[in-house]
């Protein structure tokens, strides 16, 4: 009897645990992992001039005849299409070279804020933190947009550089590289100060101390026991810049001109100007497996990191 | 690293590091009451800016629409999210847990421009009509997973075996958590809540992707007047929301303190109780 019970409050737990997995599961199933599966059949389609504006659509209605039928006109065209035209491969090329520099000089700039937070009184630190977060809270859009006004010709940085006679010609920023590489730094800035703080207030002191007692200079101590335990900060940042930082559409959009080519924008364009979204998905599909890789390592990073924890 | 007294370098550092953070959104707050269109020279004090955002319909209908997509997106997400960091945290090892790891993982870093565009096509595959439902769906897919992480680094911080004891005493698992896990985790979850509404707040390309007729959110409203240049019209409206945003999370901030600080106190005094 006893046993029975037990059993049966098992099988119910059980239950209860697939219906628990199963929520969170079905629906990311459904809104995640579904819609990269139709990106990828629409890149083998073809473009037409209708509602939806490619072919072939499968005719559920047919059953698996339908989907045999539609599976026959599937081609590569598309993929073949973005290696003949150079302006696909400049722009993934460039995007990962504007990402990757991008990501350089936030880990540059973001490193010593990072440390200074992780210097100052413990009864500062969280005021600080709340400093960090609070940009990343307000709107993205809002904090690129700021910069247009700032980066002008006849911007607020060119107006308070003449008043002080450093130049006498305004320089030209906006609409350049360097404003995209100014909008993804001040951007992404957040993500990369917050994991670097978290590893660096963690570390023990007096480790520098043991080894500036031992005659090492703070440099060398610096670069052989800080920088080295604040690896896993150093990797996760770099992750949580460089990644979306690839695919970037506002910032490229808003501060970049003619001369900044960016793979999320080419993929905009190709979605909402041209209206071809076959090359649109094929473009997708190929940005996702070159960000495939970071994402898995920056994953099993993580885990690895909350399983240390 | 906290009794070592922090150098010059540290000081500059973070001073010109804040700086640089605070500086534009000063800027922009400065210039939204400028009296002068245009909008590098400051031709005097004026609230004029706001005023004729009050009568300009299309912003406040955008802004309305925003409000409602934030709110339910953000609630469901909540949900959905804080049932994801109990699988993760709670469940050990299941069949399929390395997906379902990575599918709350990779959206954090996924190209905001891959999840509109195959969110848009598999609207377009079911034959959804779009507007607010698919800005919504689409809205909570994404914050789902940062909701997740921030209930699962809170989960994580907690004493397990206070469910474990509840549990024993014959407690039913779903009442265990709504009476010993929730009360817990509840400031991680408040604040997955209000990460998963600013992120529906700001979101610009998602929704334009997933859009349909008759729902224009706030973003895709100021987008598409910045594209046109930059004028005190959308510095008001920038700091509004800038306002709205700040006025938040240093509330929840406060709150969540005081709560810390009467725990605290509680526990003292529960162990002063003691003897």
């Amino acid at each position: 009897m006893d046993r029975e019970v037990s059993s049966q409050s098992y099988s119910k737990n059980r239950l209860g645990r697939w219906a628990l997995i199963m929520v969170p599961y079905a629906w990311l199933l459904l809104f995640f992992l579904a819609p990269f599966v139709i990106v990828f059949k629409i890149s083998l389609s073809e473009v037409v001039v209708a509602i939806p504006p490619y072919k072939p659509v499968i005719d559920w209605a047919q059953g698996l005849a339908g989907f045999v039928e539609a599976a026959q006109q599937w081609s590569l065209d598309n993929y073949i299409w973005l290696t003949e035209d150079a302006i696909y491969l400049n722009a993934y090329l460039s995007s990962l070279q504007i990402a990757f520099i991008a990501t350089v000089i936030t880990l540059l700039v973001g490193y010593p804020i990072a440390y200074g937070m992780a210097r100052a009184p413990k009864a500062w630190q969280p005021t600080l933190l709340m400093l960090i977060i609070l940009p990343f809270w307000t709107s993205f859009l809002i904090r690129v947009y700021a910069w247009i006004g700032i980066l002008k010709n006849e911007g607020l940085l060119n107006q308070f550089l003449m008043m002080l006679g450093i130049i006498d010609d305004p320089l030209v920023i906006l609409n350049t590289n360097a404003a995209v590489y100014i909008g993804i730094v001040y951007s992404y800035l957040p993500f990369m100060v917050l994991p670097l703080y978290s590893s660096l207030e963690k570390m023990d002191s007096s480790l520098i101390e043991a080894a500036e007692d031992l005659g090492c200079p703070p440099m060398q101590a610096f670069w052989k026991v800080t920088i080295p335990l604040s690896l896993p900060g150093i990797i996760a940042g770099c992750f949580l810049v460089f990644i979306p930082a690839v695919g970037e559409f506002v910032i490229p959009d808003l501060l970049g001109g003619s001369e900044t080519l960016m793979i999320g924008k080419t993929l905009w364009v190709e979605f909402f100007s041209n209206r071809d979204w076959p090359v649109a998905s094929a473009v997708a599909v190929v940005l996702l497996l070159i960000l495939v890789i970071p994402i898995v390592l920056f994953q099993r990073q993580q885990e690895k990191q909350k399983e240390a924890q | 690293m906290e009794h070592r007294k922090p150098s010059w370098f540290n000081i500059t550092s973070l001073v010109l590091g804040f700086s640089f953070l605070y500086l534009p959104i000063v800027i922009l707050v400065i210039y939204s009451f400028n009296a002068s269109r245009l909008v590098t020279v400051w031709g005097g004090f004026s609230t004029k800016w706001y005023v004729s955002l009050l009568s300009n319909e299309q912003m406040l209908d955008a802004a309305w629409v925003t409000l409602r997509i934030g709110v339910t997106s953000a609630t469901l997400a909540t949900v959905l999210g804080t049932i994801a960091a109990m699988v993760l945290a709670r469940q050990g090892r299941f069949f399929g847990r390395t997906l379902f790891s990575g599918m709350i993982y990779a959206p954090l870093v996924m190209p905001e421009v891959i999840l509109g565009l195959s969110l848009l096509l598999l609207f377009v595959s079911l034959d959804q009509a779009r507007g607010f439902w698919t800005i919504m769906i689409a809205h909570t897919t994404f914050a789902m997973c940062y909701v997740a992480v921030v209930v699962q680094s809170r989960l994580a911080g907690f004493d397990r075996s206070l469910e474990e004891a509840a549990m024993d005493l014959g407690c039913p698992p779903v009442k265990t958590f709504f009476t010993i896990t929730l009360p817990q985790i509840l400031p991680g979850v408040a604040a997955g809540w209000m990460l998963a509404f600013t992120l529906s707040l700001d979101d610009l390309v998602i929704a334009s992707f997933t859009t349909g007729p008759g729902a224009t959110t706030l973003p895709m409203k100021i987008y598409s007047q910045v594209r046109l240049g930059v004028t005190p019209e959308i510095n008001a409206i920038c700091t509004i929301l800038v306002a709205i945003v700040t006025v938040g999370v240093i509330t929840a901030s406060l709150i969540s303190k005081r709560q810390q600080v009467q725990r605290e106190r509680d526990e003292r005094m529960a162990i002063a109780n003691q003897y």
